[in-house]
């Protein structure tokens, strides 16, 4: 008995299926435009222009020069000067500033008698990753200054940070190839659920069980197309970031493009999944979108794997995403080689033929 | 050799018998009626002959195949067509009967000569291109139909095929139906129209999950428990059915009262044959029994033995 009977007939006919229903196509290709406009040019994680207020308690040559230093950053942005402690927290307050310089009335005759001057830096602490940033930059900026006001003019230890891979740190290089991965999940777990889920309610699927084919011809026939169509969006999103966002590809497509496969076989896996619990397609579309904050969230696309309690890094070492996120981002940004990534193919590879094996089961335990 | 036999064929789910010591023999080339309730069981027996559900006890044979042991050749030999049709709506008649042609397997050639008969049989040429979805519902049948048939089976199950269709487009499924068994085809239909029923060369009545009466139409209407010693079927037509039926079914020696259309067909006492014409005030006339008049006997019989 050939367990994989059915598989091509499966197949002619779900392509034929997409075929008739282009809104399906065209929606799988336009969605990810309109998400990478939103991630690409709309979301950017790094810190430019705080709202930022000075308190000048006495100003003097001394601490114009320290505000200049501050003006010269893109990190904040001077809106102007407040003259009491109550204004100062009623613009933080308010929402106008996000920090605050805090110069107070000794700091020039401190820093000329070399007697060690203190300067405040206020910060709204309600957003994590701007306060973070004003911080960095503050710091810096006062070793800075540090320097240049002691006579050696020269520091003892030098910091010398150096960025490597995405040098600019732009956000593009760090969201889109990310978005590759977490896009094309949740399409092709979607539509892959929604397409068994149809045949359950209009009756075909009962009559496809009384023919000679098999669960798994069934399901494979079912997935190639969509993993088909997964792949074109993969190479369609990865064009618009080379051409549009300008991301340049450092390692080898090729490796993005194989690692893909078991990627996109193990994404419809877990459609198959959902559409042996779900009942309807009402259902098979809540189920889906459950997995979606999970690969979202869980999976490092916008927060740190590392940063999260133990118990959520063992969820995100479930999800497909996480590991092709890996793929995407390593080969992409650091020019990783296949060598450097075939764990990741490897996963992706258990994860498929385990939610496919999974799938075939169940399905089968359904008819009898 | 028969090509459907069951030997005290019995399904659970659970604790629920969901078919209880059924036996039946169908020959080559019989068309074969399953009648009953809904829930009586005809669906789960033709599962059951597919390979598709857990025999508890008793056996199931299809054309001499162990349909425990042998599901995948039976499959391959059975065609199936219920009342769901199993079509798919957005591609056309022909992509339809491609797609089913794949799922048999069927090589180049065969297909090329099976699909000119079964579109010659169903007559469905001018309709190739059509979407399925845009058909009536008589010609999807039909469809259905060529689907079911695209790699010639030796048996068809018709699970309700006519279910929702028009009465023409029912004429002319059963004209199909007759057409292949008399090619060989073995066909096993439920339906719960009395008209179809009669067509059959041999009706199961199914009741409770348990086979309660099995012959042909004619013997059914001659069976003993249908027509108790004693008693005559009288069709009893008069203007106020309503009103009269409710009355005669309070007299002792009336024991079954039924309306059918504008008149009513009773079961009653010979004897009692001129105190029911005074008490309708009308001449009964009487009348061999129904197909159905058959099965509410039997059915009232065994609930109330129950």
């Amino acid at each position: 008995m050939n367990l994989f009977s059915g598989t091509i007939p499966m197949m002619r006919k779900e392509f034929l299926h997409l075929r008739r229903d282009q809104g399906t196509v065209i929606f799988a290709l336009l969605i990810p435009v309109v998400q990478l406009i939103i991630f690409g040019f709309a979301l950017n994680m790094n810190v430019r222009q705080i709202p930022t207020i000075v308190y000048d308690q006495s100003p003097s040559q001394r601490s114009r020069e320290l505000i200049e230093r501050f003006r010269a950053t893109d990190t904040f942005a001077l809106l102007g000067h407040v003259t009491s402690d109550e204004e100062l927290y009623r613009e933080i307050r308010q929402g106008h500033a996000q920090v605050a310089l805090k110069i107070p009335a000794d700091y020039a005759d401190r820093v000329l008698e070399g007697r060690g001057a203190t300067v405040q830096l206020l910060v709204d602490g309600s957003d994590s990753t701007v306060s973070g940033a004003a911080l960095n930059v503050f710091s810096s900026l006062i070793l800075l200054e540090n320097q240049r006001l002691s006579n050696a003019g020269k520091s003892i230890v030098e910091a010398r940070p150096a960025v490597l891979f995405n040098p600019a740190t732009r956000s593009p290089n760090f969201f889109v190839p990310g978005l590759v991965a977490v896009l094309v999940q949740i399409m092709v777990i979607l539509l892959v659920a929604l397409s068994v889920v149809r045949e359950r309610e209009r009756g075909t699927l009962d009559q496809l069980t009384v023919t000679p084919v098999q669960p798994l011809g069934v399901m494979v026939g079912k997935m190639i197309p969509y993993v088909a169509l997964g792949f074109l969006e993969i190479c369609w999103v990865l064009l618009i970031m080379r051409v549009v966002f300008a991301v340049p590809i450092n390692g080898s497509l090729a490796t993005l493009l194989i690692i893909a496969v078991p990627f996109l076989v193990a994404s419809s896996g877990i459609g198959l999944l959902i559409s042996t619990k779900a009942q309807s397609q009402a259902e098979a579309f809540q189920m889906s979108f459950g997995t979606m904050l999970p690969s979202i969230f869980l999976s490092g696309y916008i927060f740190p794997i590392n940063n999260m309690p133990l118990q959520f890094q063992y969820v995100s070492k479930i999800i497909p995403t996480t590991y092709y996120i890996d793929v995407t981002r390593g080969v992409i940004l650091r020019g990783a080689s296949l060598s450097e990534l075939w764990v990741n193919g490897a996963v992706l590879s258990l994860m498929a033929l385990v939610t496919v094996a999974l799938a075939a089961r169940q399905f089968q335990r359904q008819l009898s | 050799m028969p090509v459907i036999e069951t030997q005290d064929l019995t399904i659970r789910f659970g604790d629920f018998t969901a078919v209880d010591q059924v036996s039946l023999s169908i020959e080559r080339g019989e068309v074969f009626g399953l009648l009953g309730p809904n829930g009586s069981g005809k669906t789960t027996i033709i599962k059951a002959l597919c390979g598709l559900v857990r025999i508890a006890s008793g056996s199931a044979r299809l054309l001499d195949l162990d349909v425990r042991q042998h599901a995948a050749e039976v499959r391959q030999r059975i065609g199936y067509m219920s009342q769901r049709f199993g079509l798919y709506e957005d591609l056309t008649v022909r992509e339809n009967i491609e797609f089913y042609s794949g799922v048999y397997g069927l090589s180049a050639e065969r297909y090329a000569r099976r699909f000119a008969e079964v579109v010659a049989l169903t007559t469905i040429t001018p309709y190739l291109d059509r979407r399925a979805g845009q058909l009536s519902g008589g010609w999807k049948q039909r469809l259905a139909l060529a689907c079911a048939i695209i790699h010639s089976p030796e048996v068809v199950f018709l699970d309700e095929p006519t279910a929702g269709i028009d009465p023409v487009a029912r004429r002319a499924l059963w004209d199909l139906v007759f057409l292949l068994s008399g090619q060989g085809v073995t066909f096993l239909v439920t339906t719960h129209y009395m008209d179809e029923a009669e067509r059959c060369g041999r009706v199961g009545y199914l009741y409770n999950s348990k086979l309660v009466a099995l012959g042909t139409v004619d013997e059914l209407k001659r069976l003993p428990a249908a027509n108790p010693p004693g008693t005559a079927r009288f069709e009893i037509t008069c203007p106020n059915v309503m009103e009269v039926l409710a009355a005669i079914r309070l007299l002792p020696y009336v024991h079954e009262a039924t309306i059918f259309g504008q008149s009513i067909h009773a079961l009653a006492d010979v004897s009692a044959t001129a105190a029911l014409a005074a008490a309708v005030n009308v001449t009964p006339r009487l009348i061999e029994p129904s197909l159905e008049d058959v099965f509410v006997t039997l059915t009232n019989q065994i609930r109330n033995a129950a």
